[in-house]
């Protein structure tokens, strides 16, 4: 215990007579701070959502979803589709390396590796998305010549992807109950089977809430991408590397600084698109999370 | 056993992975190094040089003429925005966190503290549009002008107050980016502190905020400085919402808390087009010299969270601070 009864009864007593109306003062002062607090961030999480709502939505139209980009103006469809296939990509490509990590985290805890993993994949989180690209840059835009391309951003958005999947994957696991492993590997399977056949499906929804926030935080990465993908106005037409792709939170970055009311429209549907998908997937996240621990769960 | 050995090399990708994003950036900025040395941190002097003259050589390695790398104005940046925005995103994670935890009625404080937490998955992009459509002309129009007047006497926030883009700009931007994360941290050890001292605070007559204050707060000591650490690691990386807000200064020392900055990450977006115009590339390879510094800047205040965390033996925060 951190607090002994003994400092309890210092600090509210204090040392000789406290006034009732300092301490009354003192309440209601600490109340009010902490009320201030929470109103800011409420009131600043309120106004990014109204501006982002009420411009994006009015910028909305059916050409956005039709048409492909033309100096900043017209729709947005090559950002779209490049937005989805390098997401989707980074996560497919995350997802075998990111479940072999959480398997080996929390299933084989003893030794070494376990431990060093957890840490460097925790660092890795920490790691600046700015980082990852210029990597991505060095290793695949230069050395291996592909020059911006969608398989360069991919891999990119999949090392941010692997730290996210690992761990909740790991976090998914090790909520199990370990009688399961025991009556698997009483019955005479090995540990394998007892952990791809009777582990993993039974974490799998939990796995894949997390397989979505990475999602949700590939969607909306631009940094690594400017290294990566550079921008495109046309379709993507299925070339892995050789050819830069567009992406959404470009457009946001972009046209926003452009002199004309239409390249704002854009940057303003871009981001309307970009912020409803990251809600829509937070919110599911968290009614499928709250639903699982049968609504016991008190955060 | 075969299992094991089946699954650790996949498993290890994930190391392998931090490991070679050091080492590459590592190789790909050697030649600026040597080239730069020491003087690339303590020098102000970021220039490409005159990019239509004919290359020379100097320390070995091939400029151009008169190509100079310093990044002391990015490191001052860097530092100054970070620490601004921790100190204003800790008072309020903090204190968001406290009234989450006690001041609104359980059934309501999920949803409640999930909406302000959201604010953690709105991207880094939205943030600095957010930020360049509202929060710039706010303050240049409104509340720089009241503080250069208010608050002039203090030498930092005396005028000129500038365009609004800038230092504090960036500092609160990057608070708001960083305040979720200490929120949902600390709310997350407050509501699941053992609830017999509580008890026994509110027996000998202490009201509620006097046991918040004095009983509850001083037990989540260390969660609050190890989300501090973290949230810090976080703002020193922070990208695009920066890279809007901060008016991209080159080569200029902030003088007071409304100049222009610019940061290591926001520098490395904003100099890319720049740099690739340099024959020689060692624009770019400076730049990678740039992301290696952040790179080790962030594992190194990571590392510190990560195992203030472990070692402190709070696993459940352990579980949910990566989120």
């Amino acid at each position: 215990m951190d607090v002994t009864m003994t400092e309890v009864r210092a600090a509210i007593i204090a040392p000789g007579f406290v006034s009732r109306s300092r301490r009354r003062i003192f309440n209601s002062l600490g109340w009010a701070s902490i009320a201030f607090a929470f109103v800011a961030l409420s009131a600043a999480m309120l106004s990014i959502l109204i501006m982002v709502f009420q411009r994006g939505a009015g910028a909305l139209n059916f050409k956005i979803f039709t048409t492909t980009t033309a100096g900043m103006t017209g729709g947005l469809i090559n950002a779209i589709v490049g937005t989805a296939v390098m997401s989707f990509g980074g996560i497919l490509l995350a997802i075998p390396p990111g479940i072999a990590a959480g398997i080996y985290l929390s299933e084989f805890r003893r030794g070494y590796l376990a431990p060093t993993l957890r840490f460097m994949s925790d660092v890795l989180v920490g790691v600046p998305s700015i980082v990852v690209g210029y990597f991505c840059y060095v290793t695949m835009v230069v050395d291996l010549g592909w020059h911006f391309s969608a398989a360069a951003a991919a891999i990119a958005l999949a090392i941010i992807s692997l730290p996210y999947i690992t761990r909740s994957t790991e976090v998914a696991l090790r909520a199990v109950p370990n009688t399961l492993r025991e009556a698997g590997l009483g019955l005479g399977a090995n540990t394998g089977t007892v952990i791809m056949r009777i582990c993993l499906p039974m974490a799998l929804p939990s796995i894949m809430t997390g397989i979505l926030l990475a999602l949700s935080v590939s969607v909306g990465e631009t940094a690594p991408l400017i290294y990566t993908a550079g921008w495109s106005d046309y379709l993507w037409s299925g070339h892995l590397t050789n050819e830069p792709v567009g992406y959404l939170t470009y457009v946001i970055w972009t046209a926003i600084t452009e002199p004309f009311q239409g390249a704002h429209a854009l940057a303003y549907a871009a981001a309307f698109l970009v912020t409803v998908f990251v809600l829509l997937i937070s919110v599911a996240a968290r009614v499928a999370l709250s639903r699982r621990s049968g609504g016991s769960h008190r955060g | 056993m075969i299992f094991r050995r089946l699954i650790a090399p996949i498993a290890s990708l994930v190391g392998i992975t931090l490991i070679g994003i050091v080492v590459f950036l590592w190789n790909y900025a050697w030649p600026a190094m040597k080239l730069n040395g020491f003087h690339f941190l303590v020098d102000n002097n970021w220039n490409l040089g005159n990019l239509y003259g004919n290359p020379v050589v100097q320390n070995g390695q091939q400029i151009m003429p008169g190509a100079e790398y310093g990044i002391l104005f990015l490191i001052a940046g860097t530092l100054a925005s970070t620490a601004l925005a921790v100190l204003i995103a800790v008072p309020f994670g903090v204190g968001s966190a406290m009234f989450l935890a006690e001041g609104v009625p359980p059934f309501l404080r999920q949803w409640v503290s999930f909406f302000v937490e959201l604010l953690a998955a709105i991207p880094s992009v939205v943030f600095g549009l957010w930020g360049y459509v509202l929060v710039i002309p706010f303050l240049s129009n409104h509340l720089f002008p009241l503080m250069v007047k208010y608050l002039g006497f203090i030498p930092v926030f005396a005028g000129p107050s500038g365009s609004g883009y800038g230092l504090l700009t960036s500092g609160l931007v990057l608070s708001l980016m960083i305040v979720p994360l200490i929120a949902a941290t600390v709310r997350d050890a407050l509501v699941s502190r053992p609830i017999g001292q509580r008890e026994a605070a509110l027996a000998l007559g202490a009201t509620r905020f006097e046991t918040l204050w004095s009983v509850e707060l001083p037990g989540v000591r260390r969660v609050v400085i190890a989300s501090t650490i973290l949230a810090t690691g976080r703002a020193l990386g922070e990208t695009m919402a920066v890279l809007m807000v901060s008016g991209n200064a080159l080569n200029y020392l902030p003088t007071n808390i409304y100049s222009n900055i610019s940061t290591m990450a926001a520098f490395i977006v904003s100099q890319l087009d720049g740099a690739l115009t340099d024959p020689t590339g060692m624009a770019i390879r400076s730049l990678a010299e740039v992301a290696l510094v952040l790179c080790l800047i962030s594992i190194v205040v990571n590392g510190a969270a990560r195992l203030l965390l472990y070692f402190s033996g709070s696993e459940r925060l352990e579980a949910t601070a990566w989120m």
